[in-house]
């Protein structure tokens, strides 16, 4: 049924496969984020209780949600590298992890630029706040296992048993604000039933979420690329690869190589 | 169109160091994450074209030393050169 997906397990035809939908999903995302944001800070209305200042939403929310979908991407990679012991799922957690480092700290400094003018403070530890900063904690020990060891292998191991701990920490996320008491408001927008918010107001955000994905999806293609790269750094198609890029990119250095190597060859 | 001049847009209700510092922290942060991957893959490629290189000259000098020396059977093989090209060089992060 799956026989489809064998050919994948070549480095190669990912890597190609992913060359390939790369700048597709770039222009995607620039056309929905385009679309979302102008329509998030030029057309939606302004909160009846927040203000404009609700406008922050449009960023903080998707960013928010993105973050725990990437280190749940990043877990299950983590996952079948552990069971399947699949290099190229190693390579795609390793792509992940600074992505999804990145749009944590989105939805934290936008949180707590969105608290300061609501709740009056930038910072307060409770349980939601402080498990979306574990989070961020996550994937920073995940970067790190990923770049501590010189043996690759070796390193997707460590950090995918790192990723696949971290994952407690997601129902812990999500369910923080039913049970505790946290001055976080309560889900607004769930993937299950309707959203508890207006339609003028959910369009927008989901343009918004639709763009920051396809963002993701790009931004993951061209770091899984790098990392397919400098784990196959001596198999000939990569050599070939990395020969044309450099003589793309400096041919006069390469002529005088050339030459050098020459003189060498004459003495 | 929620706003009447660019002003008020500007302002966002008086919530404006708010909004635009939520923006702009978060656009900082996605053009520094895409010039950081761009950059990687090109540092990647070159750090392998650069190894390959590397690899030709030590295998050039190994030719010429036998050459020298009047040895005609070759005694380097893909393994040594590896090894060697390894030790001088490493693919960083």
């Amino acid at each position: 049924m799956f026989k489809w997906l064998h050919p994948y397990a070549n480095p190669e035809v990912s890597y190609n496969f992913c060359g390939k939908l790369q700048p597709w999903l770039f222009r995607l995302s620039a056309l929905f984020l385009t679309i979302g944001l102008v329509w998030a800070l030029l057309y939606a209305p302004a909160d009846y209780q927040q203000g404009d200042s609700f406008r922050i939403f449009y960023i903080h929310v998707p960013a928010a949600i993105l973050a725990m979908g990437i280190y749940f991407a990043m877990a299950i990679a983590a996952l079948s590298s552990l069971v399947w012991q699949l290099k190229l799922a190693d390579a795609s957690a390793a792509a992940m992890a600074p992505i999804g480092a990145v749009f944590t700290a989105i939805a934290l400094i936008t949180g707590a630029a969105w608290g300061k003018p609501m709740w009056g403070t930038w910072w307060i530890w409770d349980a939601r706040l402080t498990s979306e900063l574990i989070l961020l904690f996550l994937y920073l020990g995940v970067i790190a296992l990923h770049n501590a060891f010189e043996d690759k292998n070796l390193a997707g191991k460590a950090a995918g048993i790192l990723s696949l701990v971290g994952v407690i920490n997601l129902p812990i996320i999500h369910y923080s604000v039913e049970w505790w008491n946290t001055l976080h408001q309560g889900a607004t927008v769930s993937k299950l039933g309707a959203p508890s918010m207006s339609a003028v107001m959910y369009w927008p955000f989901l343009m918004c979420l639709l763009g920051f994905s396809f963002l993701i999806a790009a931004l993951v293609c061209l770091r899984f690329r790098t990392e397919v790269l400098a784990r196959n750094s001596m198999r000939p198609w990569v050599r070939t690869l990395a020969a044309n890029a450099l003589e793309l990119e400096q041919p006069m250095s390469c002529n005088s190589h050339g030459k050098h190597s020459q003189n060498q060859g004459a003495k | 169109m929620q706003f009447n001049s660019f002003a008020e847009f500007l302002n966002m209700g008086g919530y404006a160091f708010y909004v635009w510092l939520s923006y702009g922290v978060s656009a900082a942060l996605i053009v520094y994450l895409l010039f950081a991957s761009v950059r990687r893959n090109k540092t990647v490629l070159e750090q392998i074209a650069i190894r390959q290189k590397r690899e030709q000259r030590l295998r050039q000098a190994a030719e010429l030393n036998m050459q020298e020396q009047g040895i005609n059977e070759p005694q380097i093989n893909d393994e040594m050169i590896e090894a060697a090209v390894k030790q001088s060089t490493q693919i960083s992060k």
